[in-house]
């Protein structure tokens, strides 16, 4: 195939994928782009395919095939509420593919038309090194997200001496090794590229807490864009700097959105140490045992009954539960007695972006009766009752009143300002900020402490 | 025996040929291979600047298209920001299919695999995600 033919179609593959996130942004034109996304990664592969010199068919298809079907199952497989941790196992896997390539081009150069082995232009090699040291960061990175949010490791953040010291230590090596490889090309330079950018993936994300998570995964996306970019500039190939530059920033959105969500700077969430430390301390103040009200599944049952207007705010223990299908009968249930139910989604609710809405939509809650943070705080005056289900920190009144608090500046779900709020929740245990929320010793609210997906189903049947 | 030896040499030398010839092509495949590296930047633009170029402006591109995103659709956005950015195979294709040197056929091979996961996989679940928002607007 003509070269010149091929970049006019790897542009319109190029096109496709813009086209694929502009769909994607609005919810009448999201499937319409996920369609334009497979068209786009269609074109780029079969004009690859057309340009390559000669085909090994048995490597190609045999890759395509067992990672087609690997991917397929798992897709069709995974469970909602586990969306983050297979989005972060992509993650790495378009890391690790990124180094593969790197580690393919600096080999066997001339297949790539950078060069022969020892004799690669220091653009070139420059290049590469970024493509490389980013998606070993991405690699490690996201591998550490994946073990995090699995609950494989502790979602605590690890802190230690002098880390950001070493962290930048690394980094500054990172950029002498990328020099001596472009002087020299040599073998070990390219490697010890390898080995450091993977330990600084793992040393980067370690210090994250569990309640950044959302910020954590935006970011990976993005780095896995510039990994990508970063091939692109080897192969000179703008399909893939296009392509991206598109994940690098649309990532980059998504992490600062969340970050504003919990008005953190983006910089406080990768220094990290967020969360975990302070839950003990907290939790067991000067005023001793506080008390609070505990309530049962026959007290909610009733008062939501007999209320107007309920406002339910699902968190993290929501997904855990897996109480999506409960909750929505639940909904139903009060809403054949004539209770008007509204859901309220808190930007940085559960472990991604937008992971309860995917949840709500599982469970078949009607699109127009899930409300961003700023709409229902208008409103949440007129509700009778608050139904807070598995969240906690997005709902504590400190982060408008306590300058003290780690958590203070924070939007929040004003749920304490309804006449009844309810709390859904395991124990009386911190969030994952690890601070106290004084909403649950607030005269008007009652515990229900149990699992979120028991509680739906007791109110259930008393609600019967 | 004289004969035998003439026949042994002239065995030899035609084996010296063909390596020569052999040689030949590798040295045309080299001056290729340079010519491409060093043809492209003398009078245009070098690849690294119109890369740059391309970078710049698709950053500005994926900036205004994505900032004005819905929360509801952020991980359907994710999900398929993550498939896109699988298209990375073809890098992986180039390397797994000139069969040149083994080991980075391995190497292409090995990201063809990852890749194609990350295609399939990131398409799918995105589509399962659009599908479930479909249902409750009806």
């Amino acid at each position: 195939m003509d070269q010149n033919l091929a970049t006019l179609l790897y542009l319109i593959a190029s096109v496709c994928f813009i086209l694929a996130l502009r769909g994607l942004s609005h919810p009448e034109t999201s499937r319409a782009g996920n369609r334009y996304g497979i068209a786009g990664m269609a074109i780029a592969v079969v004009i690859t395919l057309f340009l390559l010199p000669e085909m090994d068919f048995i490597t190609i298809f045999g890759g395509v095939v067992v990672g087609g079907a690997i991917g397929t199952v798992v897709a069709l497989r995974i469970q909602m509420t586990a969306l983050p941790q297979l989005i972060a196992a992509f993650h790495s896997l378009v890391g690790l593919a990124a180094v593969f390539v790197a580690v393919a081009a600096f080999y066997n150069p001339a297949a790539y038309g950078i060069g022969l082995p020892g004799e690669i232009g220091a653009a070139s090699l420059v290049e590469m090194a970024i493509g490389t040291s980013i998606g070993a960061i991405t690699f490690t990175g996201s591998i550490i997200a994946f073990a995090k949010l699995q609950a494989i490791m502790s979602g605590k953040p690890i802190v230690f001496p002098l880390q950001h010291w070493i962290n930048l230590g690394l980094g500054l090596f990172t950029l002498l090794l990328i020099v001596w490889l472009s002087a020299a090309e040599s073998d070990m330079a390219f490697w010890l590229i390898v080995i450091v950018s993977l330990m600084l993936g793992v040393l980067i994300i370690i210090p994250i807490g569990g309640a950044d998570m959302p910020v954590v995964i935006s970011m990976l996306n993005s780095y896995s864009g510039w990994a990508a970019c970063g091939i692109g500039f080897t192969l000179q190939n703008n399909l893939l700097i296009v392509a991206g530059a598109l994940v690098g920033s649309s990532g980059a959105i998504l992490s600062y959105i969340m970050c504003k969500g919990m008005n953190r700077s983006f910089v406080s969430v990768i220094l990290g140490g967020f969360g975990g430390e302070t839950a003990g301390p907290a939790a067991a103040g000067e005023e001793g045992e506080k008390s609070y009200n505990q309530g049962s599944a026959e007290d909610a049952a009733f008062l939501m009954r007999n209320a107007e207007k309920v406002i339910i705010v699902p968190g993290y223990g929501f997904a855990v539960a897996q109480a999506q299908h409960a909750l929505r009968e639940m909904a139903d249930l009060l809403k054949a007695e004539g209770v008007e139910i509204k859901y309220a989604v808190h930007p940085v609710a559960g472990r991604m972006p937008g992971h309860m809405n995917v949840l709500l939509a599982e469970a078949n809650v009607p699109y127009d009766e899930v409300f961003e943070m700023d709409e229902i705080n208008r409103e949440i005056a007129e509700a009778d009752v608050a139904f807070v289900i598995g969240a906690n920190d997005v709902t504590n009144p400190s982060a408008r009143s306590d300058q003290s608090s780690p958590i203070y500046g924070m939007p929040i779900i004003d749920v304490d300002k309804a006449r009844q709020v309810f709390v859904v929740k395991r124990s009386m245990a911190s969030g994952y900020a690890g601070v106290d929320n004084p909403l649950f010793y607030l005269d008007h609210n009652m515990m229900l402490l149990s699992d979120a997906k028991a509680m739906c189903e007791k109110i259930i049947k008393a609600l019967e | 025996m004289a004969k035998h030896d003439l026949a042994e040499r002239a065995q030899g030398l035609a084996k010296e040929a063909a390596e020569l010839s052999e040689s030949l092509g590798e040295l045309a495949r080299e001056a290729a291979g340079l010519a491409v590296q060093t043809g492209e930047p003398s009078g245009g633009t070098s690849p690294l600047v119109m890369g740059i170029t391309v970078l710049v402006l698709a950053v500005f591109v994926g900036y205004h298209v994505v900032w004005r995103v819905t929360s509801a659709q952020h991980s359907p956005l994710m999900s398929v920001a993550n498939a896109i950015s699988s298209v990375i195979i073809v890098g992986a294709l180039i390397a797994a299919g000139t069969g040149g040197s083994g080991f980075s056929e391995i190497m292409g091979f090995l990201a063809v695999t990852l890749a194609s996961i990350n295609i399939f996989g990131g398409f799918i679940v995105t589509h399962r995600m659009l599908a479930m928002f479909k249902r409750k607007q009806n």
